[in-house]
């Protein structure tokens, strides 16, 4: 019970796979001014991430290693054109905000990385639920940012106004900052600060340590 | 005609940058960023797939998938762009893996030098990304190994851009949980303000 918590749990803090694995960055940057659109590409990532991942691992013993990569390639590509149709059929409007990004999760790295990296050496339930931890990891992350940059660049969640623009007779300057793409990357830079001071072990080594100049404390302890 | 493939050229290397405009192929651009040798590797391998694959999938798209394109096979009414993802993506893993094996028995010096960043390169979102706008501006064959080549290299632009600053970073003191990672973030969003400048010119 305490593994299957574990592999559903560990991608989302411990192992995030925008904050440490540098896996999945694209899509966050570029879906996220939106918080309503965020969240279906948030669900429809985590549905394929996790379905491939099961279905990987289910003929994980019949795919010769030397094709893997387009065996792979295939079975993403159909659950990803998959979801595009349904997203076309019950959300029009979504889909064309969307538009090339739903197809891109077929090279988002989550998917691949999982695949490769877990699904292919582990057994069908718990490569799903690796899937499911990790797409909750991602949404995890795309949402913080969503809601960042549209309280703060539209001044509304989810459409509905909270803070009244000027242009619409209120009081408050829409921040055209927040709604660059651009700005995610601060965003998510600042996050994995915070992130990492809750979680230390994440900090990574610097390669040269900057020596004190001042003669009182050159016998500082290194920090950390 | 000349002076329009060279517009097209600058606009894809600097203009319309892949990495730093539009985002794609972040995560290796922000994993393979630490050393200039590597990223200068990373570079090359990425020039030559796109130059490689957009045309290819260019002639895929006007004699197979586009609405009337089967008309020589005598089938005037097909359309069939809704596959067109599987068969991008199919072509892109297809042909990094017949250029890494081509590689590994006629070029072993390249090979060893590019092989391991090539299985990367499928899922580098740049390479797929670079195919769908291909499409979605309906490049005729010319254009497109202008713009696959041209994006290429941009890319590649960035990357080394980017591997430059770290190297240089890594001797600067940076709070500890910003380290790494998080710096670079903030890095490749300075970045992007710098590649804006080019926005507004038209060429």
């Amino acid at each position: 019970m305490s593994k299957t918590r574990e592999v559903l749990l560990n991608p989302i803090f411990n192992d995030n796979p925008i904050a440490l694995q540098i896996l999945g960055i694209c899509s966050a940057l570029a879906v996220t001014s939106n918080l309503y659109v965020t969240l279906i590409m948030c669900v429809a990532l985590t549905s394929v991430v996790s379905l491939s991942n099961l279905f990987v691992s289910i003929i994980r013993h019949h795919i010769p290693t030397n094709v893997r990569m387009i065996i792979q390639m295939t079975i993403v590509a159909s659950l990803v054109i998959l979801v595009d149709e349904l997203l076309k059929a019950y959300d029009y409007e979504s889909s064309k905000t969307l538009s090339v990004f739903v197809g891109l999760i077929i090279t988002n790295c989550i998917v691949m990385g999982r695949a490769e990296g877990f699904a292919m050496q582990n057994s069908p339930w718990p490569s799903f639920l690796d899937g499911l931890g990790n797409g909750i990891g991602y949404s995890l992350i795309l949402i913080i940012v969503a809601t960042i940059r549209e309280f703060f660049g539209s001044g509304s969640l989810f459409g509905y106004e909270i803070l009244v623009l000027v242009q619409n007779g209120g009081w408050y300057p829409g921040n055209n900052f927040a709604l660059l793409p651009l700005s995610s990357f601060f965003i998510i830079g600042v996050f994995i600060w915070l992130l990492r001071s809750w979680k230390t072990g994440q900090i990574e080594e610097p390669e040269y340590r900057i020596a004190r100049n001042n003669l009182e404390t050159k016998e500082v302890k290194p920090r950390i | 005609m000349f002076e329009y493939y060279l517009n097209l050229f600058i606009s894809a290397v600097f203009i319309e940058n892949i990495a730093l405009a539009y985002f794609l192929g972040m995560c290796t651009f922000l994993a393979i960023s630490k050393k200039i040798k590597a990223a200068a590797g990373l570079g090359v391998t990425v020039i030559v797939v796109l130059t490689i694959t957009v045309p290819i999938n260019n002639l895929i798209y006007i004699y197979f998938l586009k609405e009337g394109a089967l008309e020589w096979a005598g089938l005037p009414n097909s359309n069939l762009e809704f596959v067109g993802l599987m068969c991008y993506i199919g072509i892109i893993a297809a042909v990094i893996q017949i250029l890494e094996m081509f590689l590994d028995k006629f070029i072993p010096t390249l090979y060893n030098a590019l092989g391991s960043f090539l299985p990367l390169i499928t899922v580098n979102c740049a390479i797929l990304g670079a195919s769908l706008f291909m499409v979605e501006r309906s490049y005729l064959f010319v254009e497109s190994v202008v713009y696959g080549f041209g994006a290429g290299v941009g890319w590649a632009l960035a990357i080394l851009a980017l591997a430059g600053i770290r190297e240089r970073l890594k001797y600067a003191d940076i709070p500890e949980g910003l380290q790494g990672l998080g710096i670079t973030f903030i890095t490749v969003g300075l970045m992007c303000f710098g590649f804006m400048s080019f926005g507004g010119i038209v060429l």
